[in-house]
């Protein structure tokens, strides 16, 4: 292990790490997104988008990211819809996070038992008082557990970007591996960049579930 | 659409083959898990604190990596440090077996330990020993929670071995894309097609395993 070497293969790195948590948090938004809304289409039994949402769900938590990114990136174009790398990369990342935070989301509603409802009834309130204030709050803090695992997961998967030749830290560390022999260094720093990128999200995890438990 | 690439010559078989040749590598990933998973599983629930620590650093670090860099460790960093001549098939099933073993253990582990304490002391109060209480009180509870939970980690390695074209192995994503581009100039929009069609065969693969599990599942419950 040559130190020079990784001193100088520093800022590649972080450039591609900063390209990976950029489109990592980007995708993660918009899976959160998508997971809400779709969440409370479930939740609610909207007719009609109800079951479309369902389709959307299996037919993404059943496939891999590798395999969608592929079609986003190269099967869209030849029918005429073309889509930039980065887009596609968070397009990827939040449609199959979505489908997950959907899963999440909507356990989480569904796990508010059903005397909650019928108290706040008894009690008075509105429909909307009553799922703002005593359903959602329930619900919310039991999800969050799946929630950050789902982050977790996530922010992994982006490990395969380099596939729709976006230049994050595998791109980065398979460039310099053929490039110029130095394995060690280059695996070195990309052991240690995941870490950075992961750890602080798995450690607020286990801080966040152990408070959950004692509430 | 390009869909009709498919069904000249033999571009379909040859989808599959590439298919097959993923579901081999996470078939046998899978079945090196299992097995080896639920004897780690065991050895943690014996609480050996040397045991423990060493399990506790395999688990965390084989969890927090994406399978991706255990990927790029196994096949260029073992190479480079041995001098050993990896296949990029046996690379592939070395870091899947070792991913799928730390997240079995973690499993069986999970499992054993939502066993309640009462479950044991009902057993001595009735009079069972140690081996009876095992044979036939806990292990069959555990074996309801875990034969569904193990199903699912099946299909998570089945999507995960996609990732095996990025060293090199010749699989679906790859054969898909050899077949686009022999069939460049005949037909321009095969990629469509093509790709569509690998997205519809993975489904095919892992939903009706997930069904299974989320029957199992729901039929267990207590």
């Amino acid at each position: 292990m040559d130190f020079e070497i990784i001193r100088s293969y520093v800022p590649l790195f972080a450039k591609a790490f900063i390209l990976t948590v950029k489109i990592g948090w980007a995708g993660i938004l918009l899976s959160v997104l998508i997971g809400i809304i779709c969440g409370f289409i479930l939740y609610f039994k909207i007719p009609g988008l109800s079951l479309l949402v369902r389709c959307y769900v299996e037919l993404f938590r059943n496939t891999p990211l590798l395999v969608q990114l592929f079609f986003l990136y190269y099967g869209l174009p030849s029918v005429g819809l073309s889509i930039s790398a980065q887009i596609c990369g968070v397009l990827g990342l939040g449609l199959l996070g979505g489908s997950y935070m959907t899963e999440s989301f909507r356990s989480g509603l569904s796990a508010v038992p059903v005397i909650q409802t019928e108290s706040g009834f008894a009690l008075g309130m509105t429909k909307p008082q009553l799922f703002w204030h005593i359903i959602l709050p329930q619900a919310v803090s039991v999800s969050v557990p799946a929630v950050l695992a789902n982050m977790i997961f996530l922010l992994k998967e982006t490990s395969v970007f380099s596939a729709i030749s976006l230049m994050d830290l595998m791109f980065t560390a398979k460039d310099l591996i053929g490039l110029y022999y130095n394995t060690t260094e280059s695996l070195f720093l990309l052991v240690c960049f995941y870490a950075v990128m992961l750890l602080p999200v798995s450690l607020l995890g286990s801080v966040i579930e152990k408070k959950l438990h004692y509430v | 659409m390009g869909f009709e690439v498919l069904w000249k010559g033999k571009n379909l078989i040859r989808l599959l083959g590439g298919l097959g040749v993923a579901m081999k590598i996470s078939l046998i990933s899978v079945v090196i898990s299992l097995t080896l998973g639920i004897l780690l599983g065991m050895l943690m629930t014996l609480k050996q604190p040397l045991a423990n620590a060493f399990m506790r650093v395999y688990l965390e670090f084989i969890r927090i990596m994406p399978q991706m860099v255990l990927l790029f460790l196994v096949f260029f960093g073992v190479t480079k440090i041995s001098g050993w001549n990896l296949s990029s098939e046996a690379s592939s099933i070395i870091v899947f077996s070792l991913w799928g073993t730390a997240e079995m253990a973690d499993l069986v582990r999970g499992c054993f330990f939502s066993i309640p304490a009462i479950q044991y002391e009902s057993s001595k109060a009735l009079g069972l020993n140690r081996l009876q209480t095992y044979v036939y009180v806990i292990i069959p509870q555990i074996a309801r929670r875990l034969v569904p939970l193990s199903i699912n980690l099946i299909t998570r390695m089945i999507k995960t071995t996609s990732l095996v074209m990025m060293i090199g192995i010749v699989e679906v994503l790859k054969t898909g894309q050899q077949i686009i581009e022999a069939n460049r100039k005949t037909s321009p929009n095969a990629a469509f097609g093509v790709f569509a069609a690998i997205f519809i065969l993975y489904f095919l693969a892992c939903y009706p395993i997930g069904r299974l599990a989320g029957y199992l599942e729901k039929r267990w419950e207590n």
